[in-house]
């Protein structure tokens, strides 16, 4: 690990003006991803902001019945809440469908969200890594790469990475807003659709976050009640990643949401997949994969994502 | 704050501020304080700084548990956080769970069942099967919990599900299994 300086802050909008002022400063929160990559010397910042001074760790309504949930609500409180496990089901089956008992203890909202991929040549600094080391080329891509664990949709010649995260698909079914402080202390919303980017030709550029920005919270709108289910499919029943997930939450009259996890860039969903649920798992998968671009070793992961989805919308029939 | 690239791109080796801190443990029940670098990992205050080998370095990545401990009476991956962001916090180790005269209940139980064969992960499943019957009481649900409103049941597939961060290479599962049933079943 590269030395770096430390400092503890106490309020979002300062916390986020020093990060825009030092360079290469990163906020630490519950640490579990930054501190691994800052010991594999992917991530080497210069200066470390302790944010879990700030607060910001209460679950609150809000005035439209939603919750806001504070960025340093760690993810065993989250999935433990009263509210979320009543109102919010796919939300705690999410977060308990991830990482273990320990890490949720330290893992918090806003960092759960940031988590960097898990692609295994991203972890590894003596291989080509567009991510990792923008122009270097992707081994991930190379004829005979190990990519059975990485993204067939949304990805691109660049990166082909899956984002990680479980609570994020969830979030992404529930239509989730992210909350967020300048460094000049204007706040802003973002919805969490439009907060991870695609790769494109720039997947260094993971998120829609200005230099310095702070995540506050993240908001969920009102409940909208009906059947909610997240689908984990791994290489171990736990403590393991997934190759496939699926959040799915059907209403009474067959209508609702579905998003995908780990196929993509980010939470996978849209709204024409949505409105196809009433006629099954196959029409929703033709829509969510249209554009997609698997890998031989991946490929799999097209029919399991159906498959998943079927298992889960018959569960939801009853 | 800048972006990863800038980050790669050119090393500034000026810090803003020092690479050393002061951090004030409360390790089992004790006040330490400490001069640490601000790299040292809570894990590595404790085996190097305070000797307290108990707590186990298997992987040093969140991957393994056998640095698992307890921070403020929640376990956590003692590798992954840093000395510096504990200042005030409590901390428990397996030295502070039992002694080998006056043991914990479960410490007592993994004896009884031999629930270990060389012993590297031990202290890291004692902690977490410590805090796994904790959580069970106190409601929180897990991946295998099938009625989110109603209380988890002490049953093995939920212990198996709560213990599963702690890894065990000399396979012990079936018998750790066991003590934690046993001392589940006494309460
Ligand atoms: C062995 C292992 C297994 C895991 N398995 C799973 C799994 O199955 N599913 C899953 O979803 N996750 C899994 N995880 C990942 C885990 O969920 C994340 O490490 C965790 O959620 C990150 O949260 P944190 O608070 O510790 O983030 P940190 O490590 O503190 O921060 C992560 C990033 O977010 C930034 N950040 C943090 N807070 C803010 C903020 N408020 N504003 C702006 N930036 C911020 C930091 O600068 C950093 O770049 C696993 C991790 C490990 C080590
Ligand atoms: S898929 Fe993305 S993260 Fe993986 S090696 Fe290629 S560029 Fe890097
Ligand atoms: S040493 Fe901390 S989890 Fe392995
Ligand atoms: S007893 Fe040897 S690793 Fe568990």
């Amino acid at each position: 690990m590269r030395a770096f300086s430390y400092e503890k802050v106490k309020n979002p909008a300062g916390a986020a003006a020093r990060a825009a002022e030092v360079a290469n400063a990163k906020f630490v929160a519950g640490g579990t991803n930054l501190l691994d990559l800052m010991k594999l010397e992917i991530e080497t910042p210069l200066h470390l902001i302790d944010v879990n001074g700030l607060g910001l760790d209460r679950i609150e309504g809000t005035d439209d019945g939603g919750l806001r949930i504070g960025t340093l609500v760690r993810n065993t409180a989250l999935a433990a809440d009263e509210r979320v496990k009543r109102d919010y089901p796919v939300l705690t089956r999410a977060l308990m469908a991830g990482a273990s008992g320990q890490l949720r203890n330290k893992a918090t909202t806003g960092g759960n969200l940031l988590q960097r991929t898990r692609c295994p040549y991203f972890y590894d600094t003596a291989m080509a890594c567009n991510k990792r080391k923008p122009g270097s080329g992707c081994a991930a891509q190379a004829p005979g790469a190990f990519s059975r664990q990485l993204g067939v949709v949304g990805v691109s010649e660049a990166c082909i990475a899956t984002h990680p995260s479980d609570m994020a698909v969830a979030m992404r079914a529930l239509d989730a807003v992210v909350e967020t402080v300048m460094p000049e202390g204007e706040t802003r919303a973002i919805p969490l659709a439009d907060f991870h980017l695609l790769p494109g030709h720039t997947p260094e550029v993971e998120t829609a976050l200005k230099p310095g920005e702070l995540i506050t919270a993240v908001t969920l709108p009102a409940p909208v009640g009906g059947h909610q289910s997240y689908t984990k499919v791994r290489d171990r029943s736990s403590y393991a990643f997934a190759l496939v997930s699926v959040a799915l939450i059907r209403q009474p009259d067959g209508s609702g949401a579905v998003a995908l996890g780990g196929v993509a860039p980010k939470p996978w969903r849209n709204a024409a997949a949505d409105k196809l649920l009433p006629e099954g798992a196959k029409a929703v998968m033709a829509e969510l994969m249209k554009d997609a671009r698997p890998t031989e070793q991946n490929r799999y992961k097209i029919k399991l994502a159906e498959r998943t989805l079927a298992s889960a919308l018959n569960e939801a029939k009853g | 704050m800048n972006t990863h690239s800038d980050m790669q791109a050119g090393q500034d080796t000026a810090l803003p501020g020092p690479t050393t801190s002061k951090t004030r443990l409360v390790v089992n029940g004790t006040e330490r304080v400490l001069e640490v670098d601000n790299r040292t990992t809570l894990l590595d205050a404790l085996r190097e700084h305070l000797r307290l080998t108990g707590t186990k370095k298997g992987c040093d990545h969140g991957q393994c548990g056998a640095c698992t401990c307890f921070v403020n009476g929640q376990r956590v991956n003692s590798c992954l956080s840093l000395a510096v962001m504990h200042d005030g916090d409590e901390i428990t180790t397996i030295e502070g769970l039992g002694t080998p005269e006056d043991m914990d209940p479960l410490q007592a139980a993994f004896v009884a069942h031999d629930g270990f064969q060389c012993g590297y992960c031990t202290p890291g499943q004692i902690c977490s099967a410590k805090a796994t019957l904790e959580e069970l009481r106190a409601g929180i649900p897990s991946h295998v919990t099938k009625d989110l409103l109603a209380n988890p049941p002490l049953s093995p597939e939920e212990i198996k599900e709560r213990m599963s961060g702690n890894i065990c290479r000399c396979g012990a599962y079936a018998n750790i299994l066991e003590a934690v049933l046993d001392v589940a079943e006494a309460r």
